[in-house]
């Protein structure tokens, strides 16, 4: 049995080593080809794994803080029952845009490793800063992530509360503001507000 | 001697209270056809079947109110809205400076005074927390009846029977 796998190995080593001159071109080309996809697949798959949520939540920083908090809200449980998940609201889906995001993601093993939010107190001294930050985001790409499963292009105002349906009408499509304008602290507890725009 | 009498006798003022007290609460126990909020009149070793959830009044028609000092119900929906050391949702669009963009009523002037009638610059902390005082309608049907009478329907009767 050894042997065999041992004879396999040895047979696949040799035409491994020998120079390219025994195949043609086009086998190259193909299997070029199958490898590249191949590992553009595993990459593909890693970034996967990274967006669930059971990895986000691995951390505690992330479950004892903000995974609780997002428990009772409607992006948890509601009438239709989908669900959003971490990334869905904090990891783009357009290619480039999660490349860019993953870069900027490296600082937070960096701060799980030195413990920059490890304790509740910590985590709240810290929290105006992460919210403001998110913010900026927000409104650099007008809410995209919103955007992904929310289209006002889409929103039937006849059918939402009259209070939403101004509101709406007033901002989106007569103003310039964005979902984020109106709508904080829709999935985790607001920090301290003092001093931000649209809270006295 | 003095301090021990004292002791006993304070020990039977105590027992007895415990047992007027017992009694009246085997007796509000017994008590049927009375509301029983808590658990609407089951027996305590049945599990009593739980009330839809009502719909919360979602409509922006401002209420009318009962008299002129009635705090207003909340004609929207609240759910998830805010209330604490960090933030004031309600404010968010209640405030005097922030009705412009969100055409909400500003809060009353009562709630920027405090208890001597000074007006004060913000809101003031015994407004703070607005569901103390405001609260949201559902259409659950009402548990007891109601013989509340408008003050100006009494007035209007009084003059009918007058004339
Ligand atoms: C290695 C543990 C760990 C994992 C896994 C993790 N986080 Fe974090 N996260 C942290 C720490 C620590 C910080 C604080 C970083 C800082 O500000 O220095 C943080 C901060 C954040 C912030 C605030 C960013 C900012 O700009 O301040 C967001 C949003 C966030 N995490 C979302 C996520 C999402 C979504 C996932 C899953 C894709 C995730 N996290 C997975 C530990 C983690
Ligand atoms: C529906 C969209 C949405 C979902 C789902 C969501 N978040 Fe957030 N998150 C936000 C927004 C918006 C902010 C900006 C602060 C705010 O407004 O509360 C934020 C802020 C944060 C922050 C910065 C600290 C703070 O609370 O402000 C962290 C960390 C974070 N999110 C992690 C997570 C993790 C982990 C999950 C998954 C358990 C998650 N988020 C799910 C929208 C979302
Ligand atoms: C994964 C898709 C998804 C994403 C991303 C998402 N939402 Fe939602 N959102 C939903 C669903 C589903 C509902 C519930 C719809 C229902 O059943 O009425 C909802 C409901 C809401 C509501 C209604 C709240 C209520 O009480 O009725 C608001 C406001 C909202 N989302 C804002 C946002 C904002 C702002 C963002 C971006 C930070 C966002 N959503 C991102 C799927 C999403
Ligand atoms: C000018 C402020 C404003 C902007 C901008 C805004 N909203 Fe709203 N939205 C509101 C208000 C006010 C309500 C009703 C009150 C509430 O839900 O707290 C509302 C309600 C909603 C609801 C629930 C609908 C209902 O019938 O109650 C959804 C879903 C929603 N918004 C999504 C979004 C999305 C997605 C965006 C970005 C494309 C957005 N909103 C931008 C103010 C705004
Ligand atoms: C998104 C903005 C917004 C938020 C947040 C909000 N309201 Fe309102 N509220 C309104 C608007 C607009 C009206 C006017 C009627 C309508 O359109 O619903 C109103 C009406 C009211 C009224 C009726 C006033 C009257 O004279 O009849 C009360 C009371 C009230 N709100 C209390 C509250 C409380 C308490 C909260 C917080 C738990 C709150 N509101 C949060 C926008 C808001
Ligand atoms: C201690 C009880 C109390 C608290 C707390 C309270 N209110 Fe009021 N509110 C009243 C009363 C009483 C009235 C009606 C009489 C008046 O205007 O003072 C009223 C009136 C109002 C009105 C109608 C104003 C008008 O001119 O028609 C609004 C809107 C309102 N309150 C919002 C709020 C908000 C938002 C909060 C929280 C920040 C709040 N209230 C906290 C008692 C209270």
């Amino acid at each position: 049995m050894f042997r065999w796998i041992g004879n396999v190995l040895g047979t696949f080593w040799r035409v491994f080593r020998s120079p390219s001159g025994y195949f043609s071109l086009g086998f190259l080309t193909v299997g070029g080809f199958i490898g590249g996809v191949l590992f553009w697949g595993g990459f593909n798959t890693a970034m996967e794994a990274t967006n669930t949520e059971q990895f986000c939540i691995s951390c505690h920083e992330m479950e004892a803080n903000v995974y609780q908090e997002i428990l009772p809200t409607i992006h948890y449980t509601n009438r239709s029952g989908v669900r959003a998940v971490c990334s869905d609201c904090h990891v783009p889906h357009n290619w480039t845009d999660k490349i860019a995001r993953k870069m900027q993601a490296s600082k937070e093993v960096w701060g799980h490793i030195f413990g920059v939010i490890d304790t509740r107190e910590k985590f709240l001294d810290h929290r105006l800063e992460m919210a403001s930050r998110e913010w900026r985001r927000f409104e650099a790409n007008d809410s995209l992530e919103c955007r992904n499963c929310h289209d006002e292009q889409y929103m039937d105002f006849t059918r939402q509360s009259p209070r939403a349906a101004a509101a709406h009408q007033r901002g989106l499509v007569e103003g310039d503001a964005t979902c984020i304008t109106c709508h904080k602290g829709i999935a985790h507890e607001l920090p301290d507000m003092a001093g931000v725009h649209g809270w006295e | 001697m003095r301090l021990f009498s004292v002791t006993v006798l304070s020990c039977i003022a105590a027992f007895s209270l415990l047992a007027a007290f017992s009694l009246l609460a085997l007796h509000s126990f017994a008590a049927e056809g009375e509301l029983d909020a808590l658990r609407a009149n089951v027996p305590l070793l049945e599990e009593p079947t739980p009330e839809p959830l009502y719909r919360v009044e979602d409509r922006s028609l401002r209420p009318v109110r009962e008299y002129p000092m009635q705090p207003p119900t909340i004609p929207h929906r609240i759910d998830n809205y805010q209330v604490d050391l960090n933030a004031n949702r309600c404010m968010a669009c209640h405030a005097r400076t922030r009705v412009g963009e969100t055409q909400a009523i500003m809060v009353s002037v009562t709630h920027y005074q405090d208890r001597e009638g000074n007006y004060l610059g913000d809101l003031s902390p015994r407004r703070y927390f607005c569901t103390q005082c405001h609260v949201p309608q559902t259409d659950a049907p009402s548990r007891v009846g109601n013989t509340f009478v408008d003050m100006s329907d009494l007035i209007r009767g009084s003059r009918q029977r007058s004339e």
